[in-house]
């Protein structure tokens, strides 16, 4: 028997939030050989569509999951194995895989999904915390985000570190009343929510105006940050797609907010019904409109970016990564260019402004 | 995610946020004051169901027993909202509504137009409606479409424990008047509801469910109905797109012509009877409308057009089942010109 060199390749969870999803298609057929990384099959789960990507190398033996098949996270999609194994291990390998197999327990209570709580900078903040590495890596969603838009980014990179992802204060579930809108205060409440779960030094991982934030931050409480990674950053250049900020605050419905959010992704299938209702949701609760405004009066005055951190980088003494989709409706790819040469700049081509969920494995492979 | 609250407890909620945001907001009805679980003398002063329970201790005066005179409190806050409240008043069952039609039809709803647009009825009426109770004939009924066939008056008919209570907030903050139908059997309905106040507009359906084969509209209770039989469908591979108007009027009509131009097929789920009803309504404005999208005749499903019974056994086959909607489902996907 060789069931040690059979592999399953199972259902992964994206997201805190995931409980299913849906193979959409498989990308290789049966009897591929595969290399870590090689795009597998397309999976769509409620918030977005994404391809998984070979956790495994080895031969792709048998498709088991159907394209349309919802399944939950953890059950089996297909089996690799060595050409010597034969049809019949490999058969009992499923039989055996599919008799033990037990779908997760739906998360009943808001504690128990991996949410917290934590009081920091004047504000009831709310965050994920998955893996227990050494190395801290804080990450800093944008403008009308929340820690969801590191659904497929806090996992893989919590392997080998302590990875926390936070709501802003004016989003997700942090609390909406704000002090203040301006890119200071926001990275002062970043260092605050440092101090409040305990972490010294952390690699600060940004997101669109997130970017900005992380950079203050490096540049305000230098012995605080580590490392930066900037991806499609505001606070890099002057221009920025001012219709969907100012869009974004005035919209109250899915005809408007549909085409806004399909300007984040260089394909706009990846918008689903669910996205759109979930930040109709969001829009709707009481303060998030005026947190918005405050925001976005913080960063742009109405047309322009007003904060403009470009000339910080030089003087900085911590490694920083830049990464933009080259498709970028919201804010320029060209930003990316003229950075002082110790900044690693990668521009992936053909996604939009989300590159981290639209290109997840390239993102992932480039901040590990 | 979001913690889990029932649909009673975001009614309650919703109350009490807007209570503390606005001290216009007041809360009158029969028994209002106790609730059942409230303390000692007061939880057998009832309140029903104990929607309002916990209220009076906070809000004191602002929470107002009536007498059982429909006709009389009604009337009170329906006055009240023209002179600057913002009362929530609650009419215990649907069905004790027909005494108090002048208040709502002939003056709340025309005050707005009557007085040439200077005068505003921010009053909110809330209301129990439905069957499943063994309440019998008095106690159970479907009397939204009577208040939609109004101009003047907002109607909505909460799902879910979200729903009901961004509605219901949406409701006290709205100018005019609404009468706001909860169905009492999903008052223990439990669901995933923020902490914080939030708002959701009128006119707005929700599209529960995505499908591409046929469109079922559903209406309160029966939208839970209509999402299982939509579930049971698409594993013989029928797929339902379930819509939930959430409010009869406004009507949300471009989300159920946007489905029916995709599907072709229409089926509607309704606890009323069927004549002059929202299933009625709704076959009539796709009719008109989407007709040249129209695969099949369109299917409605609606309870027979007689009284409640009181007889449990009957009263379960008065209610539309999911095995009824499955069917009207089947027979659309099925028909063939």
């Amino acid at each position: 028997m060789s069931t040690a060199r059979i592999v399953p390749i199972t259902m992964p969870k994206w997201g805190l939030s995931m409980q299913e999803g849906k193979v959409v298609e498989w990308l290789v057929p049966e009897g591929t050989e595969l290399k870590l990384g090689d795009h597998v099959l397309d999976i769509e789960t409620e918030k977005i569509a994404n391809t998984f990507d070979a956790l495994d190398a080895g031969l792709l033996r048998r498709i088991v999951a159907q394209p349309d098949e919802v399944l939950p996270i953890g059950a089996l999609l297909g089996v690799l194995a060595p050409a010597e194994v034969t049809d019949a291990e490999v058969d009992e390998f499923i039989t055996e895989f599919q008799k033990n197999y037990v779908p997760p327990e739906i998360a009943e209570e808001g504690a128990a999904d991996g949410w917290k709580f934590v009081e920091a900078g004047g504000y009831r903040l709310r965050y994920s915390k998955m893996g227990d590495g050494a190395r801290n890596i804080v990450l800093i969603h944008g403008f009308g985000g929340d820690a969801d838009r590191w659904a497929f980014t806090q996992e893989p990179l919590a392997a080998s570190a302590s990875v926390y992802a936070l709501d802003l204060p004016g989003h997700g579930q942090s609390s909406k009343q704000l002090n203040d809108g301006s890119v200071k205060h926001l990275a002062a409440t970043v260092i605050a929510f440092m101090d409040a779960v305990g972490i010294d030094k952390a690699e600060l991982i940004g997101h669109s105006l997130g970017g900005a934030v992380a950079l203050q931050a490096a540049v305000d409480h230098p012995g605080r940050v580590s490392a930066l990674a900037l991806i499609a950053s505001a606070g890099l250049g002057a221009e920025i797609n001012a219709a969907y900020i100012n869009g974004f605050i005035a919209a109250d419905s899915r005809k408007e907010m549909k085409p806004l959010l399909e300007q984040l992704v260089a394909d706009p299938e990846l918008v689903t019904r669910t996205l759109i209702n979930d930040m109709l949701q969001f829009k709707r609760i009481d303060g998030v409109g005026a947190a918005l405004t405050a925001i976005a009066r913080g960063f742009q005055d109405g047309s322009q970016q007003t904060v403009n951190l470009r000339a910080h980088l030089d003087g900085l003494d911590v490694p920083v990564k830049v990464i933009w989709g080259s498709k970028d409706a919201i804010i320029p790819a060209s930003h990316a260019a003229g950075l002082p040469a110790k900044v690693k700049v990668t521009v992936l081509d053909g996604f939009g402004h989300l590159v981290q969920l639209e290109a997840a494995a390239e993102v992932n492979k480039l901040l590990l | 995610m979001a913690r889990k609250i029932t649909y009673q407890q975001a009614i309650n909620e919703a109350l009490d946020q807007e209570m503390a945001r606005d001290e216009n907001v007041v809360v009158m009805g029969e028994d209002v004051v106790g609730g059942s679980g409230s303390d000692g003398e007061m939880d057998a002063w009832g309140g029903v169901l104990g929607v309002t329970k916990g209220l009076y201790k906070k809000y004191g005066d602002r929470i107002l027993d009536t007498p059982i005179s429909e006709s009389g409190f009604v009337g009170a806050a329906v006055g009240a909202a023209a002179s600057g409240l913002r009362p929530v008043c609650e009419l215990m069952f649907i069905d004790f509504m027909g005494v108090c039609f002048d208040q709502i039809f002939n003056q709340a709803a025309k005050f707005r137009y009557m007085f040439g647009g200077k005068a505003e009825t921010p009053v909110v009426i809330r209301t129990m409606y439905g069957a499943g109770f063994r309440a019998a004939a008095q106690h159970s009924q479907c009397l939204y479409p009577l208040f939609t066939h109004i101009p003047g008056l907002k109607v909505v008919l909460p799902s879910s424990p979200y729903d009901v209570k961004g509605l219901l907030i949406q409701a006290i903050r709205d100018n005019d008047p609404v009468i706001f139908c909860e169905h009492k059997v999903l008052y223990t309905l439990e669901g995933e509801v923020p902490e914080e106040s939030y708002t959701i507009p009128f006119g707005e359906a929700n599209v529960v469910r995505e499908g591409d084969d046929v469109t079922i509209v559903a209406f309160g209770r029966m939208v839970q109905q209509a999402n299982k039989a939509a579930a049971a469908l698409a594993k013989e591979g029928v797929s339902c797109e379930v819509i939930d108007p959430r409010t009869t009027s406004p009507l949300d009509e471009d989300t159920i012509l946007e489905s029916v131009e995709n599907t072709g097929r229409l089926v509607v789920v309704d606890e009323a009877h069927p004549r002059c009803g929202m299933a009625a309504d709704i076959s009539a404005l796709v009719a008109k409308k989407a007709f040249s999208s129209l695969k099949a005749p369109v299917e409605m499903v609606t309870a027979p057009h007689t009284p409640v019974p009181f007889n449990g056994k009957l009263e379960d086959l008065y209610v539309p089942s999911v095995e009824r909607i499955a069917a009207a489902v089947r027979a659309t996907a099925g028909y063939a010109a």
